[in-house]
């Protein structure tokens, strides 16, 4: 981005002041959105009518057009969320407590997404929507973090003091994730010694990763378009939420 | 060391004079394995095969119900802002209540544990692995509950959002802690999973309560 | 419509069920920064209708 360029100090109050960082990332709004809906067109388009059946799945490969995107944005959104929790606890950075708060439901739903697509893609090929194997469900468990986090959020009534208490459990959830992972794939593999399913990346032909790129970045833009918007309407809501408690102090007095 | 002592003496003493407040807790925890043979019929052989999950989920909902008084009580009466005065840091003031926490809630459970493998039909081998894993995990899910306490002790119904928060952060606990016990068919790695149950009890109780005095600190600000 | 094979259903259920969250998302964000940006404007004017706190 261009911002990087800009002298030290003055990019630094680009995105830490609240109404600066509202004022220039706006207008990012719309070409991001044009962006997202072009990927998302292109990728479709790839993925029903440009893509052929995989040999083995047949055309329940097109499941992976919409289940990698969203599981891959599972774990991108928590990494967004605990890169910001760093920021509100080492610089006590306003816009990290709004970037985290508006990347919550996100995450939650794109990981709520990525079991929904994954039970329906694992129904035909493994005969069954739901498989205690390690990847689904670590993913689960992360579902649950990502809920735990919107409940913590949600129970706070001080916004400004839940951000630094949400940032400390979202670190605690960083630092968990990879501990849950290797114990739920050690469980797994206990349970169940032959793994079901590998997706073994390269070995995929490129007419099946040109649509899976495509998408991946499709989604990815569409979080980013989203998490702006969410970011936005969250710096709004504070200065709401300050203004109604002047209004009320004025009211008292 | 010597108000480390203090803090953990004190928490004891309270929890002692103060009632039965733990006897409470090992009834929960014995009730729990009482309550599954209801639920899944008297076949001895079945209740044996699943003692250790049995055993595992009751320790697990007795951590949970016992969370909100680790600090709920300190944090109402002001004695935590005291003792952030203090000259020990907060996390070794926390460090101090799970240890309290931990003779308190967890140590009756492990004693009470010879009831639910008479009541569970346990051998004695399994009965004694069950001993072990429980003295080596519960460590670990009192420091993770510390956090899941720590962060939401100015919630006035945080007693019911902590719990949600811990339970998918101990799961690796429960994992590890009945993989000690058994490991169902195929070969035993019992002795594995212990190590890494130990393994996971050191790191969550070296870093939990950094994380609680952190969130403790920020709270009280 | 192209051929989708013998797990059509599937396919079709699960970009379905993606558009419909991903609108039900787009939906509520926009909603929300609405509702907000109204209540802001309101409150900017001075002229506070609801809502205000006693």
């Amino acid at each position: 981005m261009s911002i990087e360029s800009a002298p030290g100090e003055n990019w630094w109050t680009r995105i830490a002041h609240p109404g600066q960082f509202v004022a220039w990332s706006r207008r990012l709004v719309l070409p991001l959105s044009i962006a997202t809906v072009l990927l998302f067109a292109l990728g479709l388009w790839f993925a029903f009518f440009n893509s052929p059946p995989d040999y083995q799945m047949g055309d329940t490969v097109r499941i992976m057009y919409v289940h990698v995107p969203t599981a891959w944005l599972s774990q991108f959104v928590y990494g967004v969320m605990a890169v910001s929790a760093i920021g509100t606890l080492v610089w006590r950075h306003p816009m990290a407590d709004v970037s985290m708060k508006a990347a919550a439901p996100l995450g939650a739903t794109f990981t709520a997404l990525a079991l929904y697509t994954g039970a329906l893609w694992g129904r035909p090929t493994w005969g069954t929507f739901w498989e205690w194997d390690g990847r689904m469900t670590s993913t689960l468990v992360l579902l649950l973090i990502y809920l735990g986090i919107i409940a913590l959020w949600r129970a706070f009534d001080d916004q400004l003091r839940a951000a630094r208490i949400v940032a400390i459990f979202t670190l605690v959830g960083a630092v968990n994730i990879p501990i849950i992972k290797f114990s739920v794939d050690w469980w797994a593999t206990l349970h169940q010694p032959a793994s079901v399913f590998r997706l073994d990346g390269p070995t995929m032909p490129p007419s099946i990763l040109t649509p899976l790129f495509i998408m991946v970045f499709a989604f990815t833009f569409l979080f980013l378009v989203l998490h702006l918007i969410g970011m936005h309407t969250e710096v709004r809501r504070r200065r709401v939420a300050s203004l109604e408690r002047r209004l009320a102090q004025k009211g008292a007095a | 060391m010597k108000p480390f002592a203090a803090i953990i003496a004190r928490d004891v003493r309270l929890a002692l004079r103060s009632g039965g407040d733990w006897l409470t807790l090992v009834l929960f925890f014995v009730m729990v394995g009482i309550v599954v043979p209801f639920a899944i019929g008297p076949d001895r052989e079945l209740l044996a095969r699943l003692s250790p999950g049995i055993v595992w989920i009751a320790a697990f909902l007795s951590s949970l119900l016992g969370l909100d008084r680790l600090f709920r009580a300190d944090h109402e009466d002001g004695t935590l802002l005291l003792l952030r005065a203090a000259d020990l840091p907060m996390s070794l003031v926390v460090l101090a209540k799970v240890i309290a926490h931990w003779l308190l809630t967890a140590l009756p459970l492990i004693a009470a544990t010879p009831l639910l493998a008479v009541m569970l039909a346990m051998d004695m081998a399994t009965f004694l692995k069950a001993v072990l894993s429980l003295l080596v995990g519960t460590p670990a899910l009192v420091a993770l509950g510390a956090v899941g306490a720590a962060v939401t002790v100015t919630i006035r119904r945080g007693g019911l959002i902590a719990p949600v928060l811990i339970l998918p952060l101990a799961i690796p606990v429960l994992i590890f802690g009945v993989g000690a016990i058994s490991t169902g068919p195929g070969p035993d790695q019992s002795g594995t999973a212990l190590l890494l149950l130990a393994a996971i009890s050191l790191i969550v109780a070296a870093l939990s309560p950094l994380a609680a005095a952190l969130a403790i600190n920020s709270s009280e600000d | 419509m192209i051929d989708l094979g013998p797990h059509a259903v599937f396919i079709v259920c699960a970009y379905l069920g993606v558009a419909a969250a991903i609108a039900a998302l787009i939906g509520w964000r926009l909603v929300e920064a609405r509702r907000v940006s109204a209540r802001l404007a309101e409150l900017e004017a001075g002229t506070p209708r609801k809502g205000t706190p006693t």
